[in-house]
């Protein structure tokens, strides 16, 4: 056993990096829920905000641009999903995992062509200033960070934010105020996908460089029960994606370490950890564990 | 009701497929259960190029059927079942977590034929097949052991079978006897496929000081992490060759074409038998790669000797003295490790002498 050969710094680097592309997706997804609607499809808007990033990487050169084509993927993938929803009335539950299975097809199809290409260097993105240890983190990792902060401000501040709220949790009574309840879901709905679209290429530019079918291997759904057991509050989902990655990378470097643990434990870790903190935490605050919007999942007709 | 109308479907089916059989027109259906996505590159790849040289070698008398990326379990039995009710005659189910599912479905569907990947239980319709990857473990660890600077090898596995503590093993044995001072890092990530998990998994063993990474994993996202990070590493299961010349300094190839075109051809012309094969680097089952011109020409011709050895059967990659990890003898000296039987290969669960860590239950 030796852990001397573990340096925190790289430590705390690499689980930041390992936690953003979760941690975009629940933020995002967050905000959906928030706004009344329940998308199962994360994993299929992560999967197509991949290979989309890449794609538009490669074309253009810039990592920067492929952020860009991700997000506009992924929210355009959502729209499916918002307008089979939204007006068609469709159940959101089935629509979602439909999602996710239309988006790892479309993905693969897309990404045939780019299977055993390059990305573009993502040098520049990275903190480099920061030294050798924490300079392998990169702007989006920092992004991530603003972006949950934002979206905390938003829910909790603006009056565009109350209104998101009041639609996620009863749209009746947001209608009969003259809120328009299907457009401001479409936008929570398109935010959500931009953001899992993000979270995909983060995995795709940054984190594993490199396109691969089906690589983000269920990190979606990670990022769906995240929300739940944040019980969509802002602050605990980066506390879940962040604790849910620490624990990934730390098991990892512990097994390389050697630590007398039974490897079965070390890797399970990451899930029992992350379930019983959030589960703790919500129980000890009482109202928190009734914290789900309470038109979640419910389909809203102005007529009915 | 819902019972009746599967079971409908299923005599259905049975049906055709039996009319199939004797009418001599209808194509040979093959179906393909894969517990990866085939643009892995790696192992799932492989089966799919498997599945192609079917297609081309029979052109419309077959007619092939896949499944990607079903998960290991009780889902697999769903998925296997779909297929035998869709009127397969074969079924090549790719990975070992299959081997239960396969069993059971076989049971059900007698006159379907199954072949199981890399697992050890068969029955009148159902036979197994693996490659003596550790064969191929044996050249490339000799290679790793020769490369590394800082005689720390890192190795990324997926789960506790036989087939990957014989990797291991293999591996270790061979990279030792290239450089005493080697020390091995296992790292088990529980999953064949999971780039996020393989790439983070290789981060941790070159943050500790790992210079040549080894995988037991089928994305190449290690390999995009080696060579970021500017060290070597080994394709597998595919060539890998995109990354190529380093950090892949050489691979470990499956070739599966040839044993699934003559497995079809024998359910064609009714030969088809319940059998085992386990072919080596000898039948061409297992290459390697290219061995890149970043390892020095005397390293290339031991690895290429040393594969020679192996392919004519001069040499077994388990040759003895070798000791348990406990210090207990295996293997005597001369003695080599026989296939079945108490602490034969096909069972593999304990590490040998000089690695470190448990293998896990």
């Amino acid at each position: 056993m030796d852990f001397s050969n573990i340096n925190p710094a790289i430590l705390l680097a690499s689980l930041m990096i390992a936690a953003t592309p979760i941690l975009l997706a629940a933020v995002g997804e967050l905000v959906v829920e928030k706004a009344g609607v329940l998308n199962l499809g994360v994993e299929g808007m992560m999967v197509v905000g991949a290979v989309c990033g890449y794609i538009f990487a490669i074309n253009t050169g810039s990592p920067l641009l492929g952020f860009v084509g991700a997000a506009v993927g992924g929210a355009l993938l959502s729209l499916i999903f918002a307008a089979l929803t939204q007006y068609l009335m469709t159940n959101q539950v089935a629509t979602g995992l439909g999602l996710t299975l239309f988006g790892l097809g479309l993905s693969a199809l897309l990404g045939t062509e780019y299977l055993q290409l390059r990305p573009p260097s993502t040098a520049g993105l990275r903190l480099s200033f920061l030294g050798d240890d924490l300079g392998r983190l990169d702007v989006m990792v920092i992004f991530a960070l603003v972006l949950v902060a934002a979206v905390w401000a938003f829910l909790k501040f603006t009056r565009a934010g109350l209104i998101l709220r009041a639609v996620g949790e009863s749209h009746d009574a947001a209608h009969a105020l003259g809120y328009k309840v299907i457009h401001v879901r479409v936008a929570a709905i398109a935010f959500g996908g931009a953001c899992a679209g993000l979270g995909g290429a983060y995995l795709s530019l940054m984190r594993v460089s490199q396109w691969t079918e089906g690589m983000t291997a269920g990190a979606g759904w990670i990022a769906l029960a995240i929300v739940v057991f944040g019980s969509w509050k802002p602050v605990w989902v980066l506390v879940g994606a962040y604790l849910f990655g620490g624990v990934t990378v730390l098991q990892l470097n512990l097994q390389v370490a050697g630590l007398a643990v039974p490897v079965e434990y070390l890797s399970m870790s990451p899930y029992l950890i992350t379930i019983l903190v959030l589960v703790i935490m919500s129980s000890g605050r009482g109202r928190a564990a009734l914290n789900a919007p309470a038109a979640l999942g419910r389909s809203f007709h102005a007529s009915g | 009701m819902n019972l009746k109308s599967i079971l409908a479907a299923g005599a259905l089916a049975l049906g055709t497929a039996g009319f199939a059989a004797a009418d001599g027109h209808e194509p040979t259906k093959v179906g393909f259960i894969y517990v990866g996505p085939i643009g892995d590159l790696g192992w799932t790849y492989e089966h799919h190029q498997g599945l192609l040289a079917v297609e081309e070698a029979y052109g419309d008398k077959v007619e092939t059927m896949y499944q990607e990326t079903v998960p290991e379990g009780a889902d697999a039995e769903r998925a296997i079942t779909q297929m035998a009710l869709q009127g397969a005659d074969l079924i090549f189910t790719t990975s070992f977590g299959y081997m239960d599912p396969t069993i059971n479905v076989a049971a059900k569907f007698p006159d379907v034929k199954f072949e199981h990947a890399t697992g050890y239980k068969r029955a009148d319709n159902v036979s197994t097949y693996s490659a003596r990857f550790y064969e191929g473990r044996a050249v490339i660890g000799h290679i790793a052991g020769k490369m590394t600077k800082t005689n720390k090898i890192g190795y990324i596995a997926s789960f506790p079978i036989p087939e990957v503590v014989r990797g291991i093993n293999s591996a270790y044995i061979h990279a030792k006897k290239a450089n005493p001072d080697v020390e091995f890092s296992v790292v088990w990530v529980y999953t064949w496929f999971d780039p996020g998990k393989e790439g983070d998994a290789a981060q941790a063993l070159i943050d500790q000081g790992a210079d040549v990474i080894m995988q037991h994993t089928d994305s190449t996202a290690p390999q995009a992490v080696a060579k970021e990070a500017g060290i070597y590493s080994f394709g597998q299961a595919s060539d890998m060759a995109a990354f190529a010349p380093a950090p892949r300094i050489s691979s470990i190839i499956d070739d599966w074409a040839p044993y699934y075109v003559a497995r079809v051809g024998a359910v064609m012309d009714g030969t088809w038998e319940s059998t085992d094969t386990w072919d080596g680097i000898g039948p061409g089952m297992v290459e390697i790669g290219e061995i890149s011109d970043v390892v020095p020409a005397e390293v290339k011709a031991e690895a290429l000797a040393l594969k020679a050895a192996l392919a004519d059967g001069s040499y077994h990659a388990f040759t003895g003295p070798i000791n348990k990890q406990d210090g207990s003898v295996w293997l005597a000296e001369g003695e080599t490790a026989a296939d079945f039987g108490d602490d034969g290969l096909a069972g593999m669960n304990f590490y040998v002498e000089g690695l470190t860590g448990d293998v896990p239950n």
